[in-house]
C-alpha cells in the first residue's frame, strides 16, 4: 500500500508536467485545430533557457522559472507569426507538415548552438532539498514545487480563460472563427495570445522538468510532447480541464506500469490507452459527441 | 510499327524497358559507384513508400503517420526469413512474406482505427507505429535495442527496378479501376460517396491493407540491401520522412512522390557535405516550401506520356518541322 501511494506521488509529480505540456497542445488545436508538433520543442527550450538561467546568471529557480516562461511566450509568438499565419486558409496537413518543420528545425539548430550532449542542472541547495518522511512514503521540496507551480499555473489560466475579455475573445474563436470575426474579435491577435500561453505553460514545464529529473538535450521534447499530446488526447482535446484530467492519468499510469510491470512497455501502454479511447470514445473523456451534419 | 507503337501500353513498357537499361548500363560501366547506388536504392524505396503512403493519404484521405510501422514488419521479417535460407528464393519468401505479415496489420489496425476522422486517425496510427517499435525492441528475436546485424544482401538494381516499377503499376491502374474511383470519392466526400451506395470502411480498409503490402516491401528490400537493422530506425522520425515525400510531391499524384522521393534523396545526399546543418537547412526548407506552395510540386496533377509528347510536338513546331 504504501508503495502504491508513493507510486501514485510520483505519477502525480510527472503527471503534472505532462499537464502543463498539454494545455498548450489543447489550446491551441482547440483554436486553429493544428496539432503543434513544435510545441515539444518550445518546452525543451524552456527547459535551455531555465539551465542557462541558473548556470550563467546564477539567477534562482523562481526568476529562472519566470524568464524561461517570458523566452518561451515570445518564441512562440514568433513561431505562430512566422510559419502559421500564413498558412491559415490552407490545407490542414500542410500546416501539419510545416508544424513538424518548425519543431526539426529548433531541435537541430538547438543542437547546433548547443551539441546534442546531456547537460545536468545545478544541484539545488537550502530548502530546495529539504524531504519529508510520512511513514514509508517519501515527498521531496521538487515534488511539493512541481505540484504547486501546477496548481498555481492552472488556477491562473483557468482566470484568463474565464473572467478576462481576452479568454472570452479564445473562447469566442475556438467556438466559431467567422462569426467571433464579425462580432469584431480581432481573430490573430486572439490566436497569437493562445500560442503565449501556451508556450509559456511549456516553457515553465521545461524549467520543472530540469529540476525534477536533473538532465536535459535538444531531442528531450520528443517523447514527452507525444505523450502530453496523448493525455490532452485523451481528456478531450480543445478542453482544459480536460488536459489536466488527462496529464495526470497518463503520468499515473506510467509511473505504475513502470512500477509493477516492464519498464520497456510503459510507452506501449500509454499508446494502447490512447487507441482504445479514441475508439470507445474518440472525442475524449470530457468531450461532447458532434454529429456531422451535410 | 508505327500503330504498334503508338499504343500507350507499348510506350510505357519501352519507357521501363529504357529506364532500366540505361542505369544497368552505367553500373556495369562503372559511372555510378557503390556510395551513388545507395543513394539508388534510397530512392527507391522511397518511391514505393511514397507512392503507398500517397494512396492512403494523397486519395483515399485518410491521414495516417504510421507508415514506417509497416516498414519495419516488412523489414523484420525479410531479415528473419533470409538470416534462416540465405538465398534468391529465401529472399523472394522473404519479401512477400514481409509484405503479407505487414498487410494483415494493416488489416488489423484499419478495420477498428479507420472510423475516425481525421487528425484522431493520424494519432491512432502514430500510436500503432509506436507500439509495433516498442514490440520489437522488447523481442527476444529481434535482438531488442541492439538490432539484427549481418541481413544477407540481395537487394540489387534489377530488384528494386522490378519492385518500384511494380508497385507503381500496381497502384496506379489500382487507381483507375472502379475500387480505386471509390477511394477517390471517399477522399473527395466521405457522406456523399457514402449516400452514393460505397462501403466507405471497406474500401478505406482496403486503401490502408494495400499501402500497408507496399509498405512491407520496402521494408524487406531495406533490410535486404543495408543488412542491418534496429527499431529506432523505424520510429515516428521515419513516418514523418515519407509523409514529408507526400506532402511536398503533392498529394494524389503518383509522379509527385516519384519526383519528390528523387529531389529529397538527391538534397540529403548534397547536404551530407555539411552534417552540422544538414537537418536545419532541410527543415527550414520545408517551412519555406510549405508557406510558399502548400499543395506541394505536383498538386494532384500526374506527369503523363502525353504531355512530354506535346511538349515534344511544341518543340518540333517551333523547330521548324512539320507533322505529316
Amino acid at each position: 500500500m504504501e508503495q502504491f501511494l508513493q507510486q501514485i506521488l510520483n505519477g502525480i509529480s510527472l503527471g503534472s508536467i505532462y499537464a502543463l505540456i498539454a494545455l498548450g497542445y489543447t489550446m491551441v488545436y482547440g483554436i486553429i485545430n493544428l496539432i503543434n508538433f513544435a510545441h515539444c520543442d518550445v518546452y525543451m527550450i524552456g527547459a535551455y533557457v531555465g539551465y542557462f538561467c541558473m548556470t550563467v546568471l546564477g539567477l534562482g529557480v523562481f526568476p529562472s522559472l519566470l524568464i524561461a516562461m517570458a523566452v518561451c511566450t515570445v518564441l512562440g509568438i514568433l513561431i505562430e507569426k512566422i510559419a502559421y499565419k500564413p498558412l491559415r486558409n490552407a490545407a490542414r496537413i500542410t500546416v501539419l507538415i510545416t508544424a513538424i518543420g518548425v519543431s526539426l528545425f529548433l531541435e537541430y539548430g538547438m543542437m547546433f548552438f548547443v551539441k546534442a550532449n546531456v547537460r545536468s542542472y545545478p544541484p539545488l541547495t537550502g530548502i530546495m532539498t529539504a524531504k519529508f518522511q510520512m511513514g514509508n512514503i517519501t515527498i521531496t521540496m521538487q515534488q511539493i514545487l512541481i505540484v504547486s507551480i501546477t496548481v498555481i499555473l492552472m488556477v491562473l489560466l483557468q482566470f484568463i480563460v474565464k473572467k478576462t475579455r481576452v479568454g472570452k475573445a479564445m473562447r469566442a474563436v475556438s467556438l466559431d472563427k467567422d462569426a467571433a470575426e464579425i462580432m469584431g474579435i480581432n481573430v490573430n491577435s486572439t490566436i497569437s495570445f493562445t500560442f503565449a500561453i501556451g508556450s509559456a505553460l511549456a516553457g515553465a514545464a521545461g524549467v520543472l522538468v530540469g529540476i525534477y529529473y536533473n538532465s536535459i538535450n535538444p531531442l528531450m521534447g520528443v517523447v514527452p510532447g507525444l505523450k502530453a499530446f496523448v493525455a490532452a488526447v485523451f481528456g478531450g482535446i480543445g478542453i482544459i480541464p480536460g488536459a489536466l484530467i488527462g496529464g495526470y492519468f497518463i503520468g499515473a499510469v506510467e509511473v505504475l506500469v513502470a512500477g509493477y510491470g516492464n519498464s520497456m512497455f510503459r510507452d506501449a501502454v500509454v499508446f494502447a490507452i490512447l487507441i482504445v479511447v479514441l475508439i470507445v470514445k474518440p472525442s475524449g473523456l470530457l468531450g461532447k459527441n458532434t454529429r456531422e451534419k451535410v | 510499327m508505327a500503330k504498334v507503337i503508338k499504343h500507350k501500353g507499348i510506350k510505357r513498357l519501352i519507357l521501363i524497358i529504357l529506364t532500366y537499361s540505361i542505369i544497368q548500363a552505367l553500373i556495369s560501366v562503372g559511372i555510378i559507384n557503390d556510395y551513388l547506388q545507395a543513394t539508388i536504392a534510397t530512392i527507391c524505396i522511397n518511391i514505393i513508400l511514397a507512392v503507398s503512403l500517397n494512396l492512403i493519404t494523397g486519395f483515399t484521405g485518410q491521414f495516417s503517420l504510421g507508415h514506417a510501422g509497416f516498414m519495419s514488419i516488412g523489414a523484420y521479417v525479410c531479415a528473419l526469413i533470409t538470416m534462416q535460407y540465405p538465398s534468391t528464393p529465401g529472399f523472394v519468401l522473404g519479401v512477400f512474406a514481409g509484405a503479407i505479415a505487414a498487410a494483415l496489420v494493416g488489416i488489423m489496425v484499419g478495420l477498428p482505427t479507420l472510423r475516425l476522422r481525421g487528425d484522431y486517425l493520424a494519432i491512432a496510427t502514430l500510436g500503432m507505429a509506436e507500439i509495433i517499435r516498442i514490440v520489437f525492441l522488447n523481442m527476444k528475436i529481434t535482438n531488442g535495442a541492439a538490432g539484427l546485424n549481418g541481413v544477407p544482401q540481395f537487394t540489387n538494381w534489377p530488384w528494386l527496378f522490378v519492385f518500384t516499377a511494380g508497385t507503381i503499376l500496381a497502384i496506379s491502374n489500382f487507381l483507375k479501376s472502379s475500387h480505386g474511383r471509390a477511394c477517390i470519392s471517399i477522399r473527395e466526400d466521405e457522406i456523399a460517396s457514402e449516400a452514393m451506395g460505397i462501403n466507405t470502411t471497406k474500401y478505406k480498409v482496403a486503401a490502408f491493407t494495400i499501402a500497408a503490402f507496399f509498405g512491407g516491401i520496402a521494408g524487406a528490400l531495406y533490410a535486404s540491401y543495408f543488412y542491418f537493422l534496429k527499431p529506432d530506425l523505424f520510429g515516428f522520425a521515419k513516418s514523418v520522412d515519407i509523409l514529408v515525400i507526400v506532402v511536398f510531391g503533392g498529394m494524389g499524384s503518383i509522379s509527385g512522390s516519384v519526383l519528390a522521393a528523387i529531389l529529397l534523396a538527391l538534397i540529403s545526399t548534397y547536404l551530407q557535405s555539411f552534417p552540422e546543418i544538414r537537418m536545419i537547412l532541410y527543415s527550414a526548407m520545408l517551412v519555406v516550401i510549405m508557406i510558399f506552395r502548400p499543395h506541394g510540386l505536383m498538386g494532384s496533377k500526374e506527369i503523363s506520356l502525353a504531355a512530354f509528347e506535346r511538349i515534344g510536338r511544341e518543340g518540333l513546331k517551333y523547330a521548324g518541322f512539320k507533322r505529316k
